[in-house]
């Protein structure tokens, strides 16, 4: 009912090959996008666009960088937060080497110091797969860690061994440091994360994307058919990267304002690997709501007690959170072991025969 | 499918509430001045963070009992949670800073360092007492950051001056060892330059020790290697569970305990306890009381925790860090007072507290007045030095208890101070364009 497709005649190759064929869905984008550009801007506060919604974005990106990896190329990674540390250390070298060069120009830039270093991290997933390759990556995350530390040149000998971000101006308004207001760094962020995510549900459908699918789901009968692995892998590896490099540049230079190495550790990593197997492998929509899920759920469930007019103690909200936010993700994972995504691909089916199921 | 539909229906609920809940912005009460605590009671520094926070909050909450708030006016306290996480630590500085918040203690390095920018900006003070970023103390780049009593710099040279004391004098450092034990984060990492520095000068070998964040519970590595080398001092720079750690490790390998000295924040009693017998005689920078010897800290006992209004134990008031907190918490009371006076209003606003900080003189009178004759140093703030480089004693573990082990041994401020200055400079080039201090100093 919801989703009849019926009527929807496609009379061309370009019909059938749109990115979105049916109209509903046309539709739901359409709303969530005036939803996220008109709606949020106009009516929410400053907590909820910065400790919500731009968190949100970055987090959602990070997902979709390593959904590509993982989901998309099932090669397994541990090094996603450390990847992202070099987009961050590199946009901040960047900005303080090319003061006067667009902000925005230098966070997407900084994403090619990543993909370079994320292919090399790749090179071992030519011989080995699965878990073994998931520690080779998690001695990226270390190895890389461990440069955040030493290697005072990154943070420009700063006394505090961490990186600040400093004031820049893109087109005379401030978008990065302490005076850039949030609804300038929620659109900077919302821009770079929708164009991202619309890029990659091209590339995903296209020729490279599904040369990474067949890789996923056999390597050896992708080869037989002309498929060559490790170009392929290698690619998936720096797009990858490439994608969690800027996503750990915004989350620095629009989020936090200041990181320290330890920002980039290995429990980044997993928030985000979290995300994506919640949200759903292999699947971009799967990359927010696991998000979403991991982010957002958390920050509403303290504030839930309050609302109410119960006083609790604030370490009990956090104890209580922290269990509720564990109990949901054991649930869902038992109720449907591939994620979100796939729950709403269930929902859209059932919708699609709604009332009459058979 | 009803299941799925009933999930939805919750979540859509339960978002509802919350979204309600974090777009309203909670309408401030007219008559009550605002104090967010970011505390952190989990976590991997949880061990420390609980005396701290229950100092602070204890505090705080004894002059709303006693004296119905300050100036007349109550205080409205806060807890929020940031388990020593910068993720959090700045979530919680945007939920509360609407709500007309005077004053931010992190308690974190990290979570300072995000919000030093952004003090200015919002017009909050952030107090960072005794950590964060040494060259904050340059109040004429930074007229919105405090960290007095002392900055890690100043602790620095305490503890290489007290070595010396020990040796018979400064000169007689040459040719000695001293090994420096640090949580290798910015933290750690602040007093190396100016312990280079010291070495350079006083003809002392400086050996590094890094501690991982992870590696906290598990340093045998590093303490082969100080057995190896017998370094004839070890300093330490650690907090949470590196510090019990360490003192455990440093008994294992039988160094003498009297020639280890660590910074304020290695102080706990949980800390020093851990060792047991062996830990006899471990030292340790402090500049806040020692024991529970004080008027203000039996009105506590009294109004607030026999009143069941705390979540503290009646013995661990008087340890090292619930006196720590409780010090952070009588300068935000008296900078509050003070700003108090210098406004003539009675609800303060961030701008005025950071006058009220900027004029706060903790004399001698002063402390014995609030009934902490003898609790710290007394302190005074000044535009142009907002941490003050005050003096330190060094406090002994005799199994039980602390107990004082020195008088109060000044910094280096000839050394310190020009350091300070060049380090804000450079902070400021750094961050261009930096803005320059428009405040007008109140005294």
């Amino acid at each position: 009912m919801f989703y009849r497709e019926a009527g929807q005649f496609k009379t061309s190759y370009k019909a059938d090959q749109a990115l979105m064929p049916i109209l509903q869905d046309r539709i739901g984008l359409s709303v969530i996008l005036v939803v996220a550009f008109v709606i949020i801007p106009a009516f929410a506060n400053d907590f909820f666009l910065t400790s919500i919604m731009i968190p949100f974005l970055v987090f959602s990106l990070a997902a979709i960088g390593l959904n590509i990896l993982t989901g998309y190329c099932g090669q397994l990674s541990l090094g996603t937060g450390a990847f992202m540390g070099v987009g961050a250390y590199a946009a901040y070298k960047l900005t303080t080497i090319f003061p006067d060069a667009n902000v925005i120009l230098m966070v997407l830039l900084s994403g090619v110091f990543s993909a370079a270093i994320g292919a090399i991290f790749g090179l071992p997933s030519l011989r080995i797969k699965g878990l073994y390759l998931a520690v080779t990556t998690l001695a990226a995350q270390f190895f890389l860690e461990w440069c955040f530390i030493r290697i005072g040149w990154l943070y420009n000998y700063n006394a505090s061994g961490a990186i600040e971000v400093p004031h820049r101006e893109v087109f005379g308004i401030v978008a990065s440091g302490a005076e850039a207001t949030p609804i300038v760094r929620y659109f900077i962020v919302l821009c770079i994360t929708a164009g991202i995510a619309f890029l990659m549900a091209n590339v995903l459908r296209g020729r490279i994307g599904r040369s990474w699918m067949m890789i996923r789901d056999m390597d050896i009968a992708a080869e037989l058919m002309g498929i060559r692995p490790l170009q392929t892998k290698l690619m998936a590896f720096a797009v990858s990267s490439y994608i969690c490099g800027v996503a750990g540049a915004m989350m620095v230079f629009f989020w936090l304002n200041a990181a320290e190495p330890s920002s980039y550790s290995i429990s980044l990593s997993f928030q985000v690997l979290f995300m994506v197997i919640l949200g759903g492998l292999g699947s971009l929509s799967g990359a927010f709501m696991g998000a979403a899920f991991i982010w957002i759920l958390p920050v509403f469930l303290k504030f839930i007690p309050g609302t109410l007019g119960i006083q609790i103690a604030a370490e009990t909200v956090e104890h209580v959170t922290f269990m509720i936010v564990g109990a949901l993700i054991i649930f869902f994972l038992i109720v449907e072991p591939h994620g979100f995504a796939r729950l709403w691909q269930i929902a859209k089916q059932k919708l699609r025969v709604w009332p009459f199921p058979y | 499918m009803k299941t799925i539909m009933q999930l939805a229906l919750g979540t859509a609920v339960a978002l509802g509430v919350g979204l309600s809940g974090a777009m309203t912005t909670v309408a401030q009460a007219e008559d009550s001045n605002y104090v967010p605590l970011l505390t952190y009671r989990t976590g991997p520094f949880a061990a420390s963070g609980i005396h701290i926070a229950n100092g602070m909050h204890d505090y705080l909450k004894m002059l709303n009992e006693r004296d119905g708030g300050i100036g007349g006016v109550k205080l409205e306290l806060e807890e929020c949670e940031t388990g020593y996480n910068a993720q959090k630590g700045v979530e919680c500085y945007e939920a509360t800073k609407g709500k007309g918040a005077l004053v931010y203690n992190p308690y974190s390095t990290g979570i300072t360092l995000q919000l030093i920018p952004k003090a200015g900006v919002d017009k909050i003070p952030v107090l960072s007492m005794g950590y964060g970023l040494s060259a904050a103390a340059d109040g004429s780049v930074f007229p919105w950051v405090f960290n007095v009593p002392d900055t890690y710099w100043d602790g620095a040279s305490v503890v290489i001056k007290y070595i010396g004391e020990q040796e018979g004098g400064l000169e007689n450092l040459k040719g000695k060892k001293i090994g420096y034990i640090f949580l290798d984060a910015g933290y750690g990492r602040e007093p190396i330059p100016l312990l280079e520095q010291l070495a350079e000068k006083y003809g002392f070998e400086l050996l590094q020790y890094p501690v991982g964040v992870k590696e906290m519970q598990n340093q045998s590595s590093q303490w082969l290697n100080v057995r190896r080398d017998r370094p004839d001092y070890m300093v330490m720079w650690g907090w949470g569970a590196m510090n019990p750690t360490a003192i455990k490790e440093a008994v294992k390998i039988r160094f003498p305990m009297n020639k280890f000295i660590g910074v304020w924040w290695s102080a706990g009693d949980d800390d020093a306890a851990a060792g047991g017998d062996g830990a006899k005689g471990y030292k340790a920078m402090n500049f806040s009381g020692v024991g529970s010897d004080f008027p203000a800290l039996d009105d506590i006992k009294k109004h607030v925790v026999d009143a069941g209004l705390s979540s503290t134990d009646a013995e661990t008031i008087g340890g090292t860090l619930y006196n720590r907190g409780v010090l952070n918490s009588v300068i935000i009371a008296e900078g509050i007072r003070t700003a108090q006076e210098l406004t003539g209003k009675k609800v303060i606003t961030g701008e005025d507290m950071r006058m009220g900080l900027e004029a706060l003189n903790l004399d001698e009178a002063r402390l014995e007045e609030l009934g902490l004759k003898g609790f710290a140093h007394p302190m005074k703030v000044t535009c142009e030095d907002h941490a003050g480089s005050h003096p330190v004693f060094i406090q002994e573990w005799d199994g039980k208890a602390w107990r004082q082990a020195s008088g109060w041994i000044e910094p280096m401020t000839d050394l310190v101070r020009p350091m300070l200055e060049k380090a804000a400079a450079e902070y400021a080039e750094k961050n261009a364009p930096w803005p320059a201090r428009t405040e007008p100093c109140p005294n």
